[in-house]
């Protein structure tokens, strides 16, 4: 990977240039170093570790005045999210659910779950006793949704995670080095966009035996290909910048370049890209379920699948069915508000001012 | 007459990791239209913050008190979408170092046209058209239109931002160190384009610049700020050439002339420290750099006096220092 | 990506360091003696030649055969109208671009685009960018800027003291107050300075800075230039100095290149050539100057020049104020200057005066300058 024709990219400045990736784009308007520069510190170190390296030993005093500078970034950032309303709905919705599930042992029993122990009747409707009724064996249907969330999220964060981890370095790969290797990085890129993801996630699924871990990395070796688009297009955007060139000539290697230079400044995408994911991990988690591929534990997706096998719908248990996919619903609707408003927050020009 | 730009006890405060700075610390100025006026000074005097301020530029969270009118608005009292479109048509800035602020993935001749389509409501087509003209104008041949900004060396891309900057035909240009990188011959081109447009349309200008015989050349008067403030306004080929005040006077001597031998391999500054904004010395703020400093330098309040008619300087010693 | 083992290795910064290829002269406060032509070169390019493509399948030679030598202690100037490749050739002895033909070459040999070889040359040649703005990460602070190059290069004794001295030397004081500004918060020149302390700091052999005293005062601007002759005095720093402003080469220059549509088109000692400018284009430039030694200003007519339709003969026989006026005509060069092409001019510096027979070398003596231009040549071989 560091042979010499590579290792240079001459052909860095030539024709082969980012698309417009949206944030780029001051969209000509005011040429403004001033206001131009600005929103870096709202967006910048919000998300970053910065550039501290082994010199900041000595600045003891000064890492407290860099924190503070962090925090106050923050500030920025909770600033102007706070003023989205869809945004803050999209936040509120997930530290109600966060809490709800986090909190569940502390309300609600577990073994309540095996079919065993259940303590109710075949297919209640919803009562005072059962809020959402229960299910064929009597278990309560609210129990498992709260239950159930457990492993949604769980699969949909840790998906998501590993998807825009994976998407990031293929990304900023196919962007820096150029020649075969970003020919070959774009057309993988390319080939796994226009396949359609939730057949091959049922295949390999089915390739490596149905469980939890299984669910997790197909959905991740399904997903990261769009997030690899935007972070080479705005790599290359990056890699523009005469700092980048400052740091070449400051006798930088790759490594150093992309983690001081190209990383801290495709955080906000990333982080909003990771954002949006989730959403998706978390459906493509409940259609893997609902297809009969999930694993033991109980996931929304698997409460979907059973409630179908069990006949809800001929029955007309709606409230088997309606539960754990309004929960589904308002996880993934709440997840992309979020998404969208940290996007508006981190792109100046969606801000519109 | 409507005074194009007024600006009246302008004081500026910034707040960032050093404190608070205040960068400009009470400064008034006065453009009618046709008016050219050079701005010079220390390096971080408050130059760009001025300019930066007329246009409601500066960071969110900076302290602005004083009076801008510009064409007769109050600026730090118009609306947003007021704002937005005064940025152009109005006023239109060249920023200092802006020539890496132009998107780096769209041809040039459409960022030109860009401001043309939404301030004029011109076609696409017919904006670029007019682009490319403003483009030759700067020196810029027609097929240069289609480059992208990487193509294009540093002082073609600051000519790309001059040619923007005269687009919508604004009645204020603000031009900060917009020619620092064209040589002696486009730039006098530029000059003369710039000072064609001042008499045609009768516009202002402020042409901010280390360069005191571009000012001089350029501008009718000229004024020179220290610390935030301004120590001397005159007409400028009289304060190019001998200048009242010692920080000016210093400015201009600095400037090398080719074949003296005194000057061969002999570049000489400024003695002692450049100011400190959030520790300025009391008295007159140069006094601890200045030649001719005398012992109230350090303790009186030290305005703007009138060394003669049109011409002021802010020194104790106006009317002795020749 | 994560295989660059160059960044990984725990280097041995001091044995890393390229070794000066000449022995530096260490007490020669004496310039001139410095760079006698007896020295062996630096650095050096050899029929340096770099094209790219623009818009319209047209090609740019943006550089366009040049040789040069920069020897150690010695301060060049690197004059020449906007677009005519100064700044690509600064890149290319960087090894940032890659020539299309010719080498560059360091302490006496060629230039090596092997990302290790790249690393070790780049400890010991440092660039200072054309525009400060974008030359510092928004996101990285004064400090993080200016200490990148020691944390490049694993210089890790001393690093808060050494980038406060470099910053103070750059005339950003006191030092401290700067350490945690962002680039955004500060004004024009003091971002320049910041670039200019980030190259001062690894305490480099060459400094090639591209306008590096173009926003700043009259005062800062003299301090830096002073920075710079003195570390050229104490340490033998030799440096390559882009500008416009001829004033700044006579101030600081040992010799001037000047440059017309990717080609020197003159060069020699800077007492010479802007007191006795004798290509047409120097001429031009030096004329428009306050108290110039020219006497009437010239004023170029015709379109500025364009790298991608270089003229036949004379580069800049369109808009030659020579070949205008007829002197051309009467010195009988005129069609030369319209179709003979004129040879690069090679690197060889100090000839005497007697061997000047090649047009293309004809050099006046131990201070003189040479010059391509059909006219200057006839008018010095038979002097009138
Ligand atoms: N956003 C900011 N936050 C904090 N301080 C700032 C900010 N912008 C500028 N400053 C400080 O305010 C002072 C004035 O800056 P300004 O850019 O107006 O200087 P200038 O006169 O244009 O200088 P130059 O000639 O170097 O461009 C400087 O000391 C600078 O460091
Ligand atoms: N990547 C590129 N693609 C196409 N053309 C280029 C590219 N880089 C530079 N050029 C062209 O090459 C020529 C030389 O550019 P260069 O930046 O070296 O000029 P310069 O002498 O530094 O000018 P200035 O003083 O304006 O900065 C210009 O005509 C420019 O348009
Ligand atoms: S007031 Fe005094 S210190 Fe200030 S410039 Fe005048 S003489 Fe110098
Ligand atoms: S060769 Fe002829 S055209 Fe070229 S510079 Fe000399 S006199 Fe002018
Ligand atoms: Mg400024
Ligand atoms: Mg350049």
């Amino acid at each position: 990977m560091s042979g010499d024709g590579t290792s240079e990219r001459s052909g860095r400045r030539s024709e082969e240039r980012a698309q417009p990736p949206a944030e780029q784009a001051r969209s000509g308007a005011q040429p403004t170093s001033m206001s131009g520069e600005e929103p870096a510190t709202v967006n910048g170190d919000a998300n970053t570790t910065g550039g501290n390296g082994s010199g900041t030993a000595k600045l003891r005093s000064a890492r407290s005045i860099v924190w503070a500078r962090r925090r106050a970034a923050l500030a920025g950032f909770w600033r102007l999210y706070r003023v989205q309303g869809a945004g803050m709905a999209g936040l509120g919705i997930l530290v109600a659910i966060t809490l709800i599930t986090l909190l569940a042992p502390l309300y609600s029993d577990e073994s309540e779950l095996r079919a065993s122990n259940a303590p109710g009747g075949r297919m209640e409707s919803p009562s005072t006793e059962f809020w959402f009724g229960t299910d064929q064996v009597g278990r309560s249907i609210l129990t498992m949704v709260i239950w159930g969330a457990r492993v949604s999220l769980q699969v949909g964060l840790v998906a998501a995670l590993l998807a825009v981890t994976l998407g990031t370095l293929i990304g900023m790969a196919a962007a820096h080095f150029g020649g075969w290797i970003s020919w070959l990085l774009m057309r993988l890129t390319d080939w796994f966009i226009v396949l359609p993801n939730l057949v091959l996630a049922i295949a390999l699924v089915i390739a490596l035996g149905p469980s939890k871990v299984t669910i997790i990395v197909a959905i991740a070796l399904t997903s990261w290909a769009s997030t690899a688009r935007v972070v080479r297009a705005q790599t290359m955007a990056i890699e523009g910048r005469p700092y980048l060139e400052r740091a070449q000539a400051l006798g930088a290697g790759h490594w150093h370049q992309m983690t001081r230079h190209v990383l801290p400044n495709l955080m906000p995408l990333v982080l909003a890209s990771a954002t949006l994911q989730v959403s998706s991990a978390i459906l493509a988690e409940a259609s893997l379920s609902f297809l009969g591929l999930g694993g033991p534990e109980m996931s929304w997706g698997t409460i979907l699948e059973r409630a179908f096998s069990a006949g809800a719908i001929s029955v007309g248990a709606w409230w088997y069915m309606l539960p754990p996919g309004l929960a589904i619903l308002l996880v993934v609707l709440a997840f992309t508000l979020c998404g969208r408003a940290m996007e508006v927050v981190l792109n100046p020009r969606l801000r519109g001012n | 007459m409507t005074p194009v730009l007024e600006i009246d006890d302008l004081r500026i405060t910034y707040r960032g990791s050093r404190g608070e700075i205040p960068a400009v610390r009470g400064i008034s100025l006065r453009l009618e239209p046709g008016d050219t006026l050079g701005l010079a000074g220390e390096s971080g005097c408050g130059k760009s913050t001025v300019a930066g301020a007329v246009l409601r530029l500066l960071p969110v969270g900076t302290d602005v008190t004083g009076r801008i009118v510009l064409d007769g608005e109050d600026v730090l009292a118009m609306s947003f979408g007021r704002l937005r479109a005064v940025r152009w048509a109005g006023a239109s800035i060249v920023f200092q170092g802006a020539m890496h602020s132009l998107n780096p993935v769209q041809r040039i001749a459409r960022q030109i046209a860009e401001p043309i389509v939404l301030h004029e409501g011109l076609s696409a087509d017919a904006a670029e058209k007019r682009a490319v003209e403003l483009m030759s104008q700067v020196g810029l041949p027609a097929w240069r239109a289609r480059s992208y900004p990487h193509q294009l060396s540093g002082g073609q891309r600051q000519r790309v931002m001059i040619a923007m900057a005269l687009a919508c035909s604004p009645k204020l240009i603000i031009a900060d160190e917009a020619t620092t990188a064209l040589d002696v011959m486009i730039q006098a081109q530029v000059l003369t384009l710039i000072k064609k447009l001042v008499a045609e349309r009768n516009i202002a200008l402020i042409m901010i610049s280390h360069d005191l015989s571009v000012l001089a050349d350029t501008c009718a008067r000229l004024a020179v700020m220290y610390a935030g403030k301004l120590v001397e306004q005159g007409p400028s080929n009289e304060v190019f050439a001998d200048a009242r005040h010692p920080y000016a006077r210093a400015l201009s001597a600095a400037f090398p002339t080719v074949g003296d031998p005194a000057e061969r391999r002999n570049p000489h500054g400024l003695a002692g420290d450049p100011p400190d904004p959030s520790a300025l010395p009391t008295g007159c703020s140069f006094h601890p750099r200045c030649p001719v400093a005398m012992n109230e330098c350090a303790t009186a309040t030290v305005e703007l006096r009138r060394a003669r008619e049109d011409w002021q300087a802010a020194c104790l010693r106006v009317e002795e220092v020749a | 990506m994560s295989g660059d083992a160059t960044n990984e290795r725990s280097g041995r910064q001091s044995e890393e360091r390229a070794q000066p290829p000449a022995e530096q002269a260490r007490n020669g406060a004496r310039p001139e003696n410095m760079n006698d032509g007896t020295a062996a070169p630096m650095l050096s390019a050899r029929d340096l030649a770099v094209q790219f493509t623009a818009p319209g399948g047209r090609v740019a030679r943006a550089v366009d055969g040049v040789n040069l030598d920069l020897r150690p202690g010695e301060i060049l100037a690197l004059a020449g109208e906007s677009g005519c490749g100064k700044t690509t050739l600064a890149r290319t002895l960087l090894g940032l671009e890659r020539p299309t033909a010719g080498t560059v070459s360091y302490g006496g040999s060629a230039l090596r685009y092997s990302t290790k070889a790249l690393k070790r040359y780049r400890r010991a040649v440092q660039l200072v960018l054309q525009d400060p703005t974008g030359a510092l990460n928004p996101r990285h602070t004064v400090y993080d800027a200016v200490a990148e190059g020691l944390r490049i290069h694993r210089v890790h004794d001393n690093e808060r003291d050494r980038v406060a001295d470099a910053l103070s030397r750059a005339g950003l004081r006191p030092p401290e107050k700067f350490f945690l500004t962002y680039p955004h918060e500060l004004s024009g020149g003091q971002r320049q300075r910041v670039v200019i302390a980030g190259a001062l700091v690894l305490e480099p052999q060459i400094i090639i800075a591209d306008e590096p005293v173009a926003s700043l005062d009259a005062s800062v601007r003299g301090e830096i230039l002073a920075l710079i002759m003195r570390l050229r005095d104490e340490l033998g720093l030799a440096a390559i100095v882009v500008t416009h402003d001829l004033g700044l080469a006579w101030n600081i220059a040992d010799r001037i290149a000047v440059m017309y549509l990717g080609r020197i088109v003159e060069e020699g000692p800077v007492d010479r050539v802007l007191t006795e400018p004798r290509h047409p284009y120097t001429r031009a430039l030096v004329s428009v100057l306050p108290n110039s030694p020219v006497p009437e200003p010239v004023v170029l007519s015709g379109e500025p020049p364009d790298a991608t339709e270089v003229p036949g003969g004379c580069r800049f026989h369109p808009r030659c104020q020579v070949l205008a006026s007829g002197l051309a005509e009467q010195a009988g060069v005129a069609d030369a200057c319209r179709r003979t092409d004129l040879p690069v001019l090679s690197a060889e510096t100090r000839r005497p005066p007697d061997t000047a027979g090649d047009p293309g070398q004809s050099a006046a003596g131990d201070t003189g300058s040479r010059v391509a231009c059909h006219y200057a040549h006839a008018t010095t071989a038979s002097p009138a």
